[in-house]
C-alpha cells in the first residue's frame, strides 16, 4: 500500500503519463504498460480525436486530464475550506495590524504592528522573572504550562492504559469502551461535571480524601489560585488520556509478537521489557498524539469559559480565553486578533513539523 | 510462560484486573456522582455523599423535568443545524478523498496538505473574521422571503462553518479508506471506459458505507458538543443552541447542583447514545483524526 501512496504523490507522474500518452497517440499499445490506468484511458479519449487530426489539441487534452475530470469532486469543498480557513486567517492578520475597537466598523487604512508590539512589550512588563506581571504574561506562561503538562500527562496516563488493556484481557471492548468514554462528553457537560466534583463542601473529591482519612489534603481546587490550573489539567486528563490510549494500543499492535516472546526467553522482567523494547518502538504514536493533544489543549477555551466564565483570573487564563475577552467582551478587535496570531503560530509550530514529516514519509 | 509459577501469575491477573477496575471507578466517578446528584432533591444532594444513591425521603425526578423544560429549545435547534452539518461534512469529505486519492494528477499532496492543515487550526485565529462575515453575509435578510429559514440565521451559519472546517477531517476519514481499497478493481473499471463519477458512485460509495457510519458519528459528536463558534455567531437567543443553554443554565442556577446534573446529562444524551451504540466507530474516528 506504502508503494502506492507513493506512486499517487510523486511528483513527475503526470510527466510519465502524459510522455506515454504520445507514444500512444503514435500508435503503441496499451499492453506494454498495463498497470497505469489513468494514461490508457486517457489515450483512448484522444484517440478519437487523434484519427481525424493528427496532433490533440492542447485544450482538449488538457480538458481530458485525471484532474480536470476530478475537479467536481475535490474543488467546491476544498474552496469552502480556503475561504474559512485560509481567507478568515489572512482576514484576521490584516484586522490585527488595523487599530478596530469598538462597536464600529472595521476601517482599513493604516497598518502597522502596534499590537503585537503592545502584546510583546506586555509580556515582559515588570520583568519576565520578577512582576508584578500583566494578564499577557500570565495568559501566555499558562498556555504553555497546559501545553507541556497536560500533553505529557495524557500521554502517559494513556500509555498505561493502553498497557494494561493490551495484556490479554478479558471484556477488552468494554474497559477500552470505558476509557475512552469522556472524549465522546462535550467541554460544557464535563465542565458542569468537574465543578460538582471539585465543590469543596460535598464535591466527590474531597470527600473521597476525608473518607480514606486524607482530609488534610482537601482544598479549595477550583477557587484557590494555587490549584486551578492544575485542577482544569486533571479534568482534562481524564478527558482525553483514552484518546492517547487508542493511539498508542494501534502503535502496541503493530509490535510483532515474537518480541515480546524474546524479551520474556532473555528472562528480561515486565517494567524492563516495555521500558526498553516497548515503548522504544511507541515513538511514531507518541508523536502523533502529542501533536493532538496539543491542539486539544490549545482548545481547552470551552471548559473554562464553562467553570470560570472569561476572567479566570492570572492562575488559569490562557490565551485562547484571553483573545476571546479582548475581541468580544471588551471589543478590542484589533488587539484580540493579534493575540488570536501569537496562538495560530504557536499551533503551527506544533504542527508543521509533524505534518512536514508525515508528508516527507507518504504517509498523509 | 515456563519460569512463572501458576499462583504468581494468578496473582499478577488479580492486580492487573484490580488496576483496570480502579481505573474504571477514576473514569467513572465523575458521571456516577452527576447521575446520583441529578435524582435527588436539594437537601438530598447537601446532607449525603455524591456516590451515595438517593435514600428514597431523598428521592425525586424534578431536577430532570425542569432541566428539559429550560433545555428543550436548545436540543431543538442543535439537532437542527447539527444534522445537516454532519451530513454535508462527511459527504463532501468522501468526495474531495475520492477526488485527491483515487485519480492521478500532480499536486494532489499539496491541496491534501492544505487541507489537513486546517483539523489543527485554533478556532480563535478565525473568530473575529467569520463573526464579521457573518454579519455581511446576513443571513436573515438573504432569507427574508421564507422565514423558516430567516429565522434561524445563526443555525445557518453555523451548520455551514462547521460544514467547513468538517472537511479536513472526514477527508483525511476517508482518504485512509480509500487508500487501503483494491487498486485493480478501480483500474479495470476505468479500462472498461468507466467514467470518474461513474467509478465513484458504482464502487467507491458502496465500499464507503462503513467509512461513512465513522465520519457522521464522529462529526455528530463534534459539532453537537462545541460551544465556542455559537458563542459568536448565534446573536437571536431564540436560536441557542444547548452547549450554550446549558451554560446559562449553570450560570444562573448557582449551587441548585441537581438541576445542573440533569441538564449536563440531558445535553449529553444524543452523543452518549451514539457513543454507546457506535463506540467502535468513534473510536476509529478518534484514531484516524490524530494519525
Amino acid at each position: 500500500m506504502r508503494s502506492r501512496i507513493l506512486r499517487v504523490l510523486r511528483p513527475g507522474e503526470q510527466a510519465d503519463a502524459e510522455s506515454e500518452q504520445q507514444v500512444r497517440t503514435d500508435g503503441g499499445t496499451s499492453a506494454d504498460r498495463p498497470q497505469r490506468g489513468a494514461a490508457d484511458s486517457d489515450a483512448r479519449a484522444d484517440g478519437g480525436v487523434t484519427a481525424t487530426a493528427d496532433q490533440p489539441s492542447r485544450a482538449r487534452r488538457w480538458l481530458d486530464s485525471e484532474f480536470v475530470k476530478s475537479l467536481p469532486f475535490w474543488l467546491p469543498a476544498t474552496l469552502l475550506v480556503g475561504l474559512f480557513v485560509y481567507g478568515a486567517i489572512g482576514w484576521n492578520f490584516v484586522i490585527s495590524l488595523t487599530d478596530w475597537t469598538g462597536l464600529r466598523q472595521p476601517t482599513y487604512d493604516s497598518f502597522d504592528f502596534e499590537m503585537y508590539e503592545v502584546f510583546f512589550r506586555n509580556v515582559g512588563k515588570g520583568g519576565l522573572l520578577s512582576g508584578p506581571h500583566t494578564q499577557e504574561y500570565w495568559a501566555l506562561r499558562n498556555t504553555f504550562v497546559l501545553l507541556v503538562v497536560f500533553t505529557v500527562a495524557a500521554l502517559v496516563v494513556g500509555l498505561l492504559l493502553a498497557i494494561l488493556v493490551d495484556r490479554d484481557i478479558r471484556y477488552e471492548n468494554t474497559f477500552r469502551t470505558i476509557y475512552l468514554l469522556p472524549m465522546s462528553l462535550s467541554f460544557v457537560v464535563t465542565a458542569i461535571f468537574w465543578a460538582w466534583m471539585y465543590n469543596p463542601d460535598t464535591g466527590m473529591i474531597n470527600e473521597t480524601l476525608r473518607l480514606v482519612g486524607l482530609g488534610s489534603l482537601t482544598q479549595q481546587w477550583i477557587s484557590d489560585p494555587q490549584f486551578k490550573l492544575f485542577a482544569v489539567m486533571f479534568a482534562l486528563v481524564w478527558q482525553f488520556s483514552g484518546y492517547a490510549m487508542v493511539v498508542y494500543l494501534a502503535g502496541l499492535r503493530a509490535i510483532p509478537t515474537d518480541q515480546y516472546e524474546a524479551a520474556k526467553v532473555d528472562g528480561a522482567s515486565l517494567v524492563k521489557m516495555y521500558w526498553r523494547v516497548i515503548i522504544p518502538q511507541l515513538r511514531a504514536s507518541t508523536t502523533s498524539a502529542a501533536v493532538v493533544l496539543m491542539v486539544f489543549a490549545l482548545k481547552a477555551f470551552d471548559f473554562l469559559f464553562v467553570l470560570f466564565g472569561t476572567r479566570p483570573g492570572p492562575s488559569a487564563d490562557i490565551l485562547a480565553m484571553m483573545m476571546y475577552r479582548e475581541s468580544f467582551g471588551i471589543t478590542n478587535w484589533a488587539y484580540g486578533s493579534a493575540i488570536a496570531m501569537v496562538l495560530f503560530v504557536l499551533a503551527l509550530g506544533v504542527i508543521a513539523p509533524y505534518l512536514y514529516v508525515q508528508f516527507k514519509r507518504g504517509e498523509l | 510462560m515456563a519460569d512463572t509459577t501458576d499462583s504468581r501469575l494468578g496473582l499478577n491477573r488479580i492486580g492487573l484486573y484490580a488496576a483496570l477496575a480502579l481505573l474504571v471507578a477514576f473514569y467513572l466517578s465523575p458521571l456516577e456522582s452527576a447521575i446520583m446528584t441529578a435524582f435527588k432533591t436539594q437537601t438530598g444532594f447537601f446532607e449525603t455523599s455524591p456516590f451515595v444513591p438517593p435514600t428514597p425521603s431523598t428521592f425525586t425526578f424534578d431536577a430532570w423535568g425542569q432541566a428539559f423544560d429550560r433545555l428543550e429549545q436548545g436540543l431543538v435547534n442543535s439537532l437542527l443545524f447539527t444534522i445537516p452539518a454532519t451530513v454535508l461534512s462527511a459527504t463532501l469529505g468522501s468526495l474531495v478523498a475520492y477526488g485527491l486519492t483515487n485519480t492521478k494528477w500532480r499536486g494532489q499532496a499539496f491541496v491534501l496538505v492544505l487541507l489537513v492543515a486546517g483539523i489543527f487550526i485554533p478556532y480563535q485565529s478565525v473568530l473575529v473574521p467569520l463573526s464579521r462575515f457573518w454579519s455581511i453575509v446576513d443571513v436573515a435578510s438573504l432569507f427574508a422571503w421564507f422565514e423558516p429559514v430567516a429565522d434561524r440565521s445563526g443555525l445557518v451559519a453555523l451548520a455551514v462553518t462547521h460544514t467547513a472546517y468538517g472537511i479536513p477531517i472526514t477527508t483525511l476519514l476517508f482518504r485512509a479508506h480509500y487508500q487501503s481499497l483494491d487498486d485493480s478493481m478501480l483500474e479495470a473499471a476505468r479500462l472498461d471506459g468507466a467514467s470518474i463519477a461513474k467509478i465513484y458512485a458504482r464502487i467507491i460509495l458502496p465500499l464507503s458505507i462503513p467509512m461513512f457510519a465513522v465520519a457522521l458519528i464522529y462529526q455528530f459528536t463534534n459539532i453537537w458538543n462545541d460551544l465556542l463558534f455559537a458563542l459568536v455567531l448565534v446573536q437571536n437567543p431564540a436560536n441557542d443552541v444547548v452547549t450554550m443553554s446549558l451554560t446559562s443554565l449553570q450560570g444562573s442556577m448557582v449551587g441548585q447542583y441537581n438541576l445542573q446534573m440533569a441538564g449536563a446529562f440531558i445535553t449529553a444524551l444524543p452523543t452518549l447514545l451514539v457513543y454507546i451504540f457506535f463506540g467502535e466507530q468513534f473510536a476509529e474516528g478518534v484514531a484516524g483524526g490524530g494519525a
